[in-house]
């Protein structure tokens, strides 16, 4: 790991002016995937901004739906009343991720800024168009069981490996992001990228943008459920995983709304089947 | 020349460990490029095969072709690699011409030894300190390049060194069981009766170094069958050189012979425990020798009541509870048994105290529990009276820690200074106290401590016979020599693994309900340190059957997943509740202390029991671990 500058910020402002002054300096919250990619020699950024004292780890709930701060980790969100009430589809989804220490740490806004577990993006002594564009697709050719099924390109077969956006998908969360034109809101669906030619974007956040919250619109799903398939029963990745969220009526299927994990560069919503 | 990946090539070493780990990575290097053959499954049958030992023939190579039932089955193992929770480090200090090694080993002697022999010193001058070892499963029975970087570094710096492996290094550094792939084929009479195997095994080593493990060797001597043809051949690779991982040997062929016997029963409808006791061998197959002792048969039995294993379906896939196929299955662990030879030191005290001293290690296995038990047994004394130190070469010479053998050799060695302690204070009591002057030493017996004449007469604790004699304390060191009657004995330990599980019908997950492992070794000298063993063992045999498998990127040689989000060793959710039985029979033939060994017999068994009843709730076999939910859709 190479020397880095630390900044500790604020607010959202602060954060957003900070790092448009450090061209090659990424915010750090819970820091679980961050530090491990600083570790290998993924990413090697000038300066962390910290931004765990902004005041984002608010849960809240209103008439439109439910709000959650960007910090909030991702095991206080998990056992949150509201949450476990409304929607326990995201508890689930949560719980199945990672292991209850690093869901202690992990904050919502970095898991959905999580970036792939492709042993050829983690490896810098390999070919990855993801980690540096041009040098090739170690996954490709070599070891990929557990890579894209749907919306890969020829240069990226990555999969996002997040549990609780597979839910948040589903769900049809939106994320709200803090910039220096101001505050956005982006639909999940749309957050997240597919690699096609620029498989080093994982999303479309703009240089600078911070997220900020992450909203999930009331809705009439009654049941639903998060299934994840893996190598062993806790801390693994999934080799496929899916957020069903159904509205039952009588034994009526009403409304259904169901995306997959582990099969694509994003969660994979299958909106023929809902 | 660098022979494979991660190999050592130089050492960095700076003031911190992050400095160092930094520096180490600023380290460039050009190199010639040579073609590499990492790849065991399409090389395994190519012209460069070595064969470590003669092929075994007895009478007929083919008989199992000829049998009323028979089948022919091949079996792999992957790369499984050594990942105790400590990784391996070393401690290297320079005084003068003496060096002092603080070391991750299964055997300080061993590592003196080597390091006087390499840097052609005194062994006098190398003292080795292995006080604590956190797991080590065979991975520090040699030691490593990272041992003897720290001692080169510490003396060109003039300054201790410590060299600590990081978890990556694991992969490339310490070893691993080594690929396997196995052929087996079996034949019986339709009332079951053996009447032939054959067994090939071939596993990889590296370019640089022969490792073989005798992976066939099994289907010589644990079943009754009169036609047996093995053999074993390695495959060398552009690799890293493979160790002994728990079982070495028997867990990988077990594997092959114990599936190949599950499959064979279901062609026979034969129940699998049934097929193994009409086939039990009463004399060791080969050598026609009898057993020291031998308790398999009271294995299942005690298994088969605790697993439920009545409840088994006869027809694979044909049970189901709470929506899951149900399955139950079970297979037989075996390794050598025997007694190595070693030497304890034994210092009574005046203050009613022992203390046991021998150079060996405890990676894990309760060695230092077990000897305090022996201690406190035979000079009747309050365990908290009693320690045992080890893990350092300046104690008397014991074995290294491996095959099971620490209980029965250094055992052996504290029972000899407890028999020589209690001689020499009957002597010394015949010296010093009146009362026992007229006596010999054969009328005096020895309990809880004290010394009572035969008659009756007279009594004195050792505490006061110390005192009376003026010596503060009893020192006697004592050699026991190793197991001196294989010409007479055939020397195993037995175990049987059975396991109920659940396999979820549309995505294949597994889910372990129950594990019973029932195991013969010989006396139980510490139940908690013992039953822990054999649940660690089922562990690592769960890893082996389920998710353990070590991936190398064939075109650049290179290990991909070398860390533990991606190497899966199993986690607690993997675990079932567990039952461990013992027969605690004791085996004095082996030992005066009646111990056969659980290390490996704990492991071995455990992959095919599972396996076997994967295919009882699925009628899926498979025959290439591990059996990840993708092989059972």
């Amino acid at each position: 790991m190479i020397n880095f500058e630390y900044t500790r910020v604020s607010s959202a402002k602060a954060a957003v002016s900070t790092k448009a002054k450090h061209a090659a300096s990424q915010f750090i919250a819970g820091g679980t995937n961050l530090v491990d990619l600083m570790k290998k020699g993924v990413t090697a950024p000038q300066r962390l901004i910290d931004i765990n004292a902004l005041p984002l780890k608010d849960i809240s709930n209103d008439a439109k739906g439910l709000t959650i701060g960007a910090l909030v980790p991702n095991s206080v969100a998990a056992e949150n009343n509201l949450v476990t009430e409304k929607y326990p589809l995201l508890a689930m989804a949560l719980n199945a991720g990672a292991s209850a220490q690093l869901r202690n740490m992990a904050t919502t806004g970095g898991n959905i800024m999580q970036r792939t577990r492709c042993p050829y993006f983690y490896d810098i002594t390999m070919p990855c168009n993801k980690r540096q564009p041009q040098s090739g697709c170690g996954a490709m050719e070599g070891y990929n069981r557990m890579h894209a099924i749907f919306g890969a390109s020829e240069k990226c077969i990555a999969v996002h490996p997040s549990d609780m956006c597979v839910a948040l998908a589903a769900l049809n969360a939106t994320v709200h992001v803090s910039g220096a034109k101001g505050e956005k809101k982006i639909s999940f669906v749309d957050f997240h990228r597919l690699p096609g030619d620029t498989p080093q974007l994982d999303n479309n956040l703009q240089t600078g943008e911070l997220i900020t919250a992450v909203h999930i619109p009331s809705n009439r799903f009654n049941k639903s459920y998060y299934l994840k398939v893996r190598d062993r029963l806790s801390y693994a990745f999934a080799l496929v995983s899916v957020a069903v969220a159904l509205e039952v009526s009588d034994g009526v299927i009403k409304s259904a709304s169901i995306a997959m994990g582990g099969v694509a560069h994003k969660p994979w919503r299958l909106t023929v089947v809902s | 020349m660098v022979v494979s990946n991660g190999q050592p090539i130089a050492l960095v070493v700076a003031d911190t460990f992050e400095r160092a780990v930094h520096a180490a990575s600023l380290v460039k290097v050009d190199y010639i490029k040579e073609n590499a053959e990492t790849d065991f499954d399409k090389n395994k049958f190519n012209d460069k095969l070595l064969k470590p030992r003669p092929d075994y023939l007895r009478k007929e190579k083919d008989a199992w072709k000829n049998a009323e039932v028979s089948l022919e089955e091949e079996y792999t193992i992957p790369i499984e690699t050594h990942n105790p929770m400590e990784m391996h480090g070393t401690i290297a200090v320079w005084e003068g011409e003496k060096l002092t090694v603080y070391d991750k080993s299964q055997g300080p002697k061993g590592v003196q030894g080597e390091l006087a022999r390499l840097f052609a010193l005194d062994e006098k001058n190398v003292k080795v300190i292995t006080e604590f070892v956190g797991g080590a499963f065979g991975s520090a029975l040699r030691s490593w390049p990272h041992v003897h970087a720290a001692v080169i570094a510490a003396k060109k710096l003039n300054l201790p060194v410590k060299v600590t492996l990081n978890r990556e290094q694991m992969f490339t550094m310490v070893g691993y069981r080594p690929q396997c792939w196995q052929k087996v084929g079996i034949g019986a009479s339709k009332d079951g009766k053996l009447t032939g195997i054959a067994h090939h095994a071939i596993s990889n080593t590296s370019s640089y170094e022969d490792f073989s493990e005798g992976i066939s060797s099994v289907s010589q001597y644990l079943y009754d069958c009169p036609n047996v043809f093995t053999t074993y051949k390695l495959l060398p690779l552009d690799v890293n050189t493979p160790t002994w991982m728990r079982g070495p040997g028997p867990a990988s062929g077990c594997f092959g012979l114990e599936s190949a016997l599950d499959e064979l029963s279901y062609k026979l409808n034969i129940d699998p425990i049934e097929l193994r006791i009409i086939n039990n061998a009463e004399l060791h197959p080969h050598s026609k020798l009898p057993w020291t002792t031998k308790f398999l048969k009271e294995c299942y039995a005690l298994g088969k009541e605790k697993i439920g294993w009545s409840k088994r379906p006869t027809v694979p896939g044909s049970l189901k509870e709470d929506g899951m196929l149900v399955g139950y299955g079970m297979a037989v662990g075996v390794f050598g048994a025997g007694r190595s030879a070693a030497t304890a030191k034994g210092i009574l005290k005046m203050d009613g105290s022992l203390l046991l001293q021998s150079a060996v290690s405890d990676m894990g296995p309760g060695t230092t529990t077990a000897m305090v038990k022996i201690g406190s047994e035979q000079m009747g004394l309050e365990e908290k009276k009693v320690r045992f130190e080890l893990g350092d070469t300046d104690f008397p010479t014991g074995p290294t820690q491996g095959g099971s053998g620490s209980a029965t050799a250094v055992g052996s060695a504290v029972i000899a200074v407890c028999d020589a302690m209690k001689q020499s204070l009957k002597e010394m009591a015949i010296e010093n106290i009146a009362a026992f002057k007229a006596l010999k030493a054969d009328d005096i017996k020895y309990e809880n401590g004290k010394l009572i004449a035969a008659n009756n007469t007279a009594s004195i604790h050792f505490m006061d016979l110390l005192k009376e004699a003026g010596k503060p304390e009893l020192q006697v060191s004592k050699n026991s020599t190793g197991f001196a009657q294989r010409d007479k004995y055939a020397t195993n330990s037995f175990s049987v693994h059975f396991v109920k599980l659940h396999v979820h019908p549309v995505t294949g997950v597994i889910k372990l309900k129950h594990i019973v492992s029932a195991a013969d070794a010989g006396k139980i000298i510490s139940e908690k340190t013992a039953r822990s063993q054999m649940v660690g063992g089922a562990v690592g045999g769960i890893g082996m059957a389920m998710t353990e498998e070590t991936l190398l990127d064939h075109r650049y040689g290179r290990y991909i997943n070398s860390n533990f989000v991606d190497y899966h060793v199993p986690v607690h959710a993997d675990v079932p509740p567990m039952d461990i039985v013992f027969t605690n029979q004791p085996d004095y033939i082996i030992s005066p202390t009646g111990a056969k060994g659980i290390g490996e017999i704990a492991l071995v068994g455990v992959a095919p029991a599972i396996l076997n009843a994967v295919y009882n709730a699925t009628g899926k076999r498979v025959r290439d671990l591990p059996v990840t939910p993708d092989k059972l859709i």
